[in-house]
């Protein structure tokens, strides 16, 4: 990215037009653990978005020294130092919810979106920016993440956030909630709508 | 300075991964003690669920110092070990073990209504990971009280529901002695029957190999505890 973009283009880019899991199609796989109940989630985001924003100035303040060949090594140490210690505060300080979202935190380790961005940009962009791309990405993703976890969480369980919403008349009535939405091909699929809204939207974005 | 030397690659990295060492070093020992502290919170939370009492976050360890009367370690003859630590002992390794080297806790709960409870600790595998849980008896030894299960990473809507109270409800009032034998409750599938006379509930539909793993978990941890809980009920029918 030799061109000089916008603080507020790159903040507010990743939330729709270049969004990094409906339009780059990265993250994918995080989107299908966390995403059949709404409250892991929201958390899952919220992580990312830190993980994702400190990776991004860490990176971008040592950009210039670290070696070329090593600098996905250094990416990575960078990233996975960062996800322990999210994990370690999250143990200390919100015990319940990193009881429920376990092995997933170090999983955003293997984020394609955390690599992508410190590739893309951080290496090549000044601390401020990379931070607001950070929080940008981090933002474009969780907006993907909650979306699918409200639908998947509504349909699958007939809650939201752990509360019933449907109501016992319903399944008087003889409504069944979907089985299939909790389970992880659902996450494609509902993803796959999500994208399909999304294009049709955005004209410019459609493959010919 | 060439930044593509090796001699240069080579002090980066060195340097980097001590920073980083160093960095995660401080997180870990700063709050081990909290997290520690919080690990004992919810496992006192998850024992008093077993008696349904359940404590609002900050009064758990007021709520267990008040319940909880008693802690100690029995061996599979049902004997009081001596110096043990009930609360520390890590039931997770002693399933490992051989029944008679190991150590069996047993927490006695006194409620609010003046009622003795026993509380025994289990630990199993369910399809995705680790298992585990708690079961209350009245102090007859053999009725269950309450029962409390908790997963790792259990299918959601599947084989997590083990840790809903409608699975965990449906053990209330089973007996662990039939006939004066001493049988753990088996976990069938909706709708069927234990080959046995043993008391049975229904497992999670969709959820078999958590289910069986549930049943698998009561067997192996409770079948120690026969006779520590054959003395108990003959102490209770006097």
């Amino acid at each position: 990215m030799a061109e000089k973009v916008s603080s507020r283009s790159v903040l507010f880019n990743p939330f729709s037009k270049n969004n990094p899991v409906i339009v780059q199609i990265l993250g994918i796989c995080s989107v299908l653990a966390v995403t059949a109940k709404l409250e892991p989630a929201i958390v899952m985001g919220l992580s990312v978005i830190v993980v994702l924003a400190f990776s991004n100035v860490i990176i971008s303040l040592i950009r210039n020294t670290i070696p070329v060949n090593i600098r996905i090594i250094v990416q990575l140490v960078v990233v996975a130092g960062l996800v322990v210690i999210v994990s370690q505060l999250l143990q200390a300080y919100a015990y319940d919810v990193s009881k429920q979202l376990s092995v997933f935190i170090g999983l955003i380790i293997t984020n394609c979106i955390l690599m992508g961005r410190l590739e893309a940009f951080a290496m090549a962009n000044k601390p401020w920016p990379s931070f607001l791309d950070g929080i940008g990405n981090g933002i474009g993703y969780a907006m993907i993440l909650i979306i699918t976890g409200f639908f998947r969480e509504l349909l699958g369980s007939g809650t939201l956030l752990g509360f019933q919403v449907v109501p016992d008349a319903f399944y008087e009535a003889g409504y069944v909630n979907n089985g299939l939405m909790i389970l992880p091909p659902m996450a494609l699929i509902v993803v796959a709508c999500i994208i399909w809204v999304h294009r049709s939207y955005n004209k410019d974005l459609q493959e010919q | 300075m060439n930044k593509q030397s090796n001699t240069y690659t080579l002090i980066y990295i060195i340097i980097l991964v001590v920073v980083t060492g160093a960095a995660l070093a401080f997180t870990s020992i700063s709050l081990k003690d909290r997290q520690q502290a919080n690990a004992d919170a919810d496992k006192m939370r998850q024992i008093l669920a077993s008696v349904k009492i359940y404590p609002a976050s900050d009064a758990i360890i007021s709520d267990y110092n008040k319940y909880v009367v008693e802690s100690y370690a029995v061996n599979d003859e049902g004997q009081h070990i001596d110096g043990v630590d009930a609360f520390g002992v890590n039931v997770a390794q002693e399933i490992k073990k051989a029944d008679s080297s190991r150590e069996l806790p047993v927490y006695v709960c006194r409620t609010a209504d003046g009622a003795l409870k026993y509380i025994l600790p289990m630990y199993g595998a369910g399809l995705w990971g680790p298992i585990w849980g708690y079961v209350s008896l009245d102090a007859d030894g053999s009725t269950v009280y309450g029962a409390y299960f908790a997963h790792q990473g259990e299918t959601p809507g599947l084989g997590a529901e083990i840790e809903k109270p409608a699975f965990s409800d449906q053990f209330a009032g089973k007996q662990l002695f039939k006939n004066g034998e001493f049988m753990p409750i088996a976990v069938v599938k909706a709708g069927q029957k234990p080959q046995g006379d043993e008391d049975y509930v229904d497992g999670v539909s969709g959820g078999t190999i958590t289910s069986k793993g549930v049943g698998a978990m009561i067997d192996n941890c409770l079948k120690p505890y026969a006779r520590f809980l054959e003395s108990v009920r003959a102490n209770s029918q006097k």
